[in-house]
């Protein structure tokens, strides 16, 4: 099993650790429902060290990205950050990834920590041109913290000026103790926060850092089981559930990561077609109308028929009620349609409800 | 509540308190410790006949749900239906709040559970 730097700090502050894919994090310090209230209302750290960092490099790096992944980071400028699916030729998606863009020779991708050698192997697979792939996740530890009182916190620790920082740029900061960091504004939470790239052995003097400056404010750490709530909230896919080998982006209605003006990129004939002739299932949110709690891989109903499955579901700590996306047919997964969660082989009633199903606070 | 005659406990972590032929049965405070904040309950149905080992009800946390098996065999007689809109209060005092009443009927099954003592080093073990 693989730690993070900051596995012995977890543990220090009452972290409650779970296996989650090859890595050992903690699932909770608290409470998943008080350290999610947190980050609705002040502010959540969380060490999010295993995700997978790869460098992309080269005169070609653009155009190997390019074809690697659906979105288009062609007008991209230096400094913002590009969200994309990444897709096999028959269309499932490899993983989904944040593309930081250095120049037009340096791309930094930011991958699913369980995926980090899947996707480096598929990169190095359909590698072409002047352009070269490097695995450097472990040089990386990734903080995020996440809140209305993010920048605040943030800012009492560094002269970064972070209010230039817009929704999805990034720059180079130098943090405290001469700290060299990539400052994001990105999350995965719904509210406003910064993501924060440093070198492995700087993780436990910012982490503690960072929690002594927010203690007034109400910043706590945050482990994964809140933010498995929060990203819930916010309908943004976790891959494994929305996303698999299996799922097309289109199916987990990405389309607008999906450029199938594109020239070219792999999987784009199989999602073009897939476009063309209809999108057979979607992905629905859903709000129970009857006691229970959707859990991932039920099965979903319509009139005793099987038409879909659950990809994620749980109660909503914010709203006070369980919440769900599901992969149904497309017929079904219109907003106001009643369908039915099967609970231990009992049809529970749910209306589907647009999403996400939390108002998201980004400040753009 | 807490004022049974016997109180013993099951290697799955529900408790069972013995008051004549009731058997009160809950889930421990280590069970409750360990699945976190309990966000949903479902109860067995009033007259169900059920054996040692069969699922009595399921109780869910925000990561997951888990069931609760009777720890002897017995007739639903009582449901605390307080747990269908405040499940929380399971969190707040564990070995107070029973989950289901059972009309006992093999009284000899309880010799097969766990005193407290036994129980607090079963726990112990497990950590």
């Amino acid at each position: 099993m693989k730690k993070t730097p900051l596995y012995e700090s977890h543990i220090k502050r009452g972290g409650k650790i779970i296996e989650f894919g090859q890595w050992l994090m903690p699932v909770q310090y608290t409470g998943i429902i008080e350290e999610h209230e947190q980050v609705r209302k002040a502010a959540g750290l969380f060490d999010v060290s295993h995700m997978g960092e790869i460098l992309v490099t080269g005169p070609d790096a653009t155009s190997f990205i390019q074809k690697l992944i659906t979105n288009d980071i062609e007008s991209a400028k230096d400094g913002q950050i590009v969200y994309s699916p990444m897709c096999y030729p028959t269309g499932g998606t490899v993983d989904d990834l944040l593309v930081y863009k250095f120049s037009g020779e340096m791309y930094l991708l930011i991958v699913n920590a369980n995926n980090t050698n899947k996707d480096f192997e598929w990169m190095l697979e359909n590698l072409e041109g002047r352009a070269d792939v490097k695995n450097v996740s472990d040089d990386y530890a990734q903080l995020a913290i996440q809140g209305p009182k993010a920048q605040e916190i943030l800012q009492k620790i560094t002269s970064c000026p972070l209010h230039e920082i817009k929704f999805f740029r990034f720059t180079e900061c130098v943090l405290p103790d001469g700290i060299k960091a990539i400052v994001s504004r990105t999350g995965y939470t719904g509210e406003d926060g910064f993501e924060i790239y440093i070198p492995t052995e700087n993780a436990v003097l910012l982490w503690d850092k960072l929690l002594e400056a927010g203690a007034d404010d109400g910043l706590v750490p945050v482990g994964l089981g809140a933010r498995d709530t929060l990203r819930l909230e916010a309908a943004l896919p976790l891959y494994g559930n929305e996303l698999d080998s299996d799922i097309t982006p289109l199916e987990a209605g990405l389309e607008r990561f999906v450029k199938l003006n594109k020239e070219s990129f792999i999987g784009r004939e199989a999602l073009l077609s897939q476009y063309q002739s209809g999108i057979k299932r979607k992905l629905a949110g859903f709000e129970m109308l009857e006691k229970g709690i959707p859990r991932n891989r039920y099965s979903v109903q319509k009139e005793g028929k099987i038409i879909g499955y659950v990809t994620s579901g749980s109660f909503s700590p914010s709203l006070k009620k369980s919440i769900g996306l599901a992969l149904v047919e497309s017929a079904y997964a219109e907003k106001g349609a009643e369908l039915d969660i099967v609970i231990r082989g009992r049809p529970v009633r749910a209306v589907c409800v647009p999403i996400p199903f939390c108002f998201k606070k980004y400040h753009k | 509540m807490n004022d049974f005659e016997i109180k013993k406990y099951s290697t799955e972590h529900e408790w069972v308190g013995v008051d004549g032929d009731r058997a009160y049965i809950g889930i421990t405070e280590y069970a409750a410790n360990s699945l976190g904040e309990i966000v949903y309950v479902e109860l067995p149905e009033l007259g169900n006949e059920l054996n040692a080992g069969d699922v009595l009800g399921v109780v869910e946390s925000v990561k997951a749900a888990s069931d609760i098996y009777s720890p002897i065999s017995g007739k639903v007689v009582e449901v605390n239906e307080e747990l269908t809109d405040n499940p929380e209060i399971i969190n707040e005092d564990p070995e107070n709040c029973w989950i289901a009443v059972l009309e006992i009927s093999d009284p000899a099954q309880l010799d097969e559970l766990m005193d407290e003592k036994e129980y607090e080093e079963y726990c112990a073990e497990e950590e």
